[in-house]
């Protein structure tokens, strides 16, 4: 009887404690910075695409949502001639990020993408690419790639040494 | 006032406050929740209510195939019926009452059983095992309860010496019947929980057990009438609550009687709706235990003991 009252009045109480809502169209929960939300393809420090179609986020993808199609520019460098993420099928799982040689794909705390119309969760390379190196700022893959590419031959990156030269016996 | 005039008010009040109490419901429960409840449709979430009852009334009214439909169909209006057909008798205030009958606390107890009905045809007319559960232990626990919940109101009868609601009130003049009627309130007012099927004694519908119990098959306007008439049902026992021991319209002069009736009236709802936050559905065997061994033998024992100070004092 007794242990009755005091559930209502412990009860009656809660009236005058803190909301748990967050009211969300007007307030916005703070999101941790390594939420897995929307993924965005970053940029090189000068702002060349990062992503070399290497297709291993593609494979990585357990629900096969991400499609792409490599290519080569004059200069040797690869770039993925289309990217395509069908967000209507995306479980934001990270592994592509994971996967990701280049830190090209990232996924950002962003999971505000509803549409009305289902064809409109289907992310092109324009809807992806970001202006921002994203979480990696300063990394540029072709400087420590050992890869000869135009502007930078093979060795001259940073922490490359000089190729060695097989003809020479010298160390 | 006009009799004609009366029954329109009340009619219409009871009518337009009981849709009204599901956002009241629902945004105390919220508060007592920690949550803000119903908030985003017009002021203070108010025009859930309209959008509640739209989609009540734009739902398919369907009757399964199995159903015995006669039955099936009036069941819903039976609770309905009795629940207003009570508030015949209730006294809002000196003046605005339907019919002041010299048997009113007994005509409502009457309608009150019959209310009974609603959830044993409903049930049966289901033709589906949990309605039918529902139905049984609804029926069970409305029979057992209404014993003492009349027992437990003798008391205020023989003080007063009147069956009639406007004499009651009159008799608190001086005091209020809750203060030499404790006992007897107490047991009323769990009577009246068990009597209009509220959480805790929500035993019949039972989410978790029997899905909705007696009205699992109703969709529709149907189950917006057991709806309705559960919360016509809350009103009408706060209303006794407050005709019967807490002085019905009698308070200080500065507001009029009509205001405080209601305002007795929403406290006991909203005592109602605190249980409904607080307090766990008790067991069915329980909850007969808890009336035919402590209830009935408490609220007789509240009946000899009035009625033997009354014979002292006459004495």
């Amino acid at each position: 009887m007794i242990s009755i009252i005091r559930t209502m009045w412990l009860t009656f109480l809660h009236m005058f404690h803190k909301r748990a809502t967050i009211q969300y169209p007007e307030e916005k929960i703070k999101l941790p910075a390594r939420w897995r939300g929307r993924i965005v393809l970053t940029r090189d420090p000068d702002m060349g695409e990062r992503c070399v179609g290497c297709y291993l986020c593609a494979a990585a993808c357990p629900v096969d949502c991400i499609s792409l199609q490599a290519t080569e520019d004059e200069h040797g460098r690869r770039y993925p001639e289309f990217f395509r993420i069908n967000f209507s099928r995306c479980i934001f799982c990270g592994y592509c990020e994971e996967a990701c040689p280049t830190y090209a794909i990232q996924l950002i705390p962003d999971f505000e993408m509803g549409e009305y119309n289902r064809q409109n969760l289907v992310y092109e390379k324009q809807d992806l690419l970001i202006n921002s190196e994203g979480k990696y700022p300063g990394y540029n893959y072709y400087n420590v790639a050992g890869l000869a590419v135009k502007g930078k031959d093979k060795g001259e990156g940073a922490n490359e040494l000089a190729p060695v030269d097989v003809h020479s016996l010298l160390p | 006032m006009s009799p004609l005039l009366i029954v329109i008010c009340v009619l219409g009040g009871l009518l337009l406050i009981a849709p009204g109490l599901i956002w009241v419901e629902r945004r105390l429960l919220a508060v007592w929740q920690d949550r803000y409840g119903p908030n985003r449709a017009g002021p203070l979430g108010l025009l859930v209510v309209l959008a509640d009852t739209l989609k009540l009334f734009f739902k398919e009214d369907w009757i399964p195939p199995f159903a015995d439909r006669k039955v099936f169909v009036l069941a819903p209006a039976i609770v309905v019926i009795t629940v207003l057909m009570s508030f015949v008798i209730v006294p809002f205030s000196p003046g605005i009452i339907v019919v002041d009958l010299n048997i009113g606390v007994l005509f409502f107890l009457a309608m009150s059983s019959m209310g009974a009905y609603s959830i044993i045809l409903g049930g049966w007319a289901s033709n589906n095992k949990y309605s039918l559960l529902g139905a049984m232990r609804g029926a069970a626990q409305m029979i057992s309860y209404e014993v003492f919940m009349g027992l437990s109101l003798m008391g205020v009868v023989l003080i007063t010496g009147s069956f009639s609601l406007h004499d009651i009130v009159e008799a608190q003049r001086n005091m209020w019947f809750i203060i030499p009627q404790f006992l007897g309130f107490i047991i009323f007012l769990i009577a009246g929980i068990a009597e209009t099927h509220r959480l805790p004694f929500d035993i019949p519908e039972a989410e978790s057990e029997l899905i909705a119990g007696f009205h699992s098959e109703y969709s529709g306007m149907k189950f917006g009438m057991f709806f309705v008439g559960e919360y016509i049902g809350i009103m009408l026992i706060s209303c006794m609550v407050t005709c019967l021991f807490l002085g019905g319209w009698l308070g200080p002069a500065f507001l009029p009687p009509i205001v405080w009736f209601a305002l007795k009236m929403f406290a006991f709802i909203g005592l109602f709706i605190l249980l409904r936050a607080s307090l766990p559905r008790p067991r069915y065997d329980q909850l007969m235990e808890f009336g035919w061994k402590i209830l009935l033998p408490l609220s007789i024992l509240n009946l000899v003991v009035t009625a033997g100070i009354i014979l002292w004092n006459e004495s």
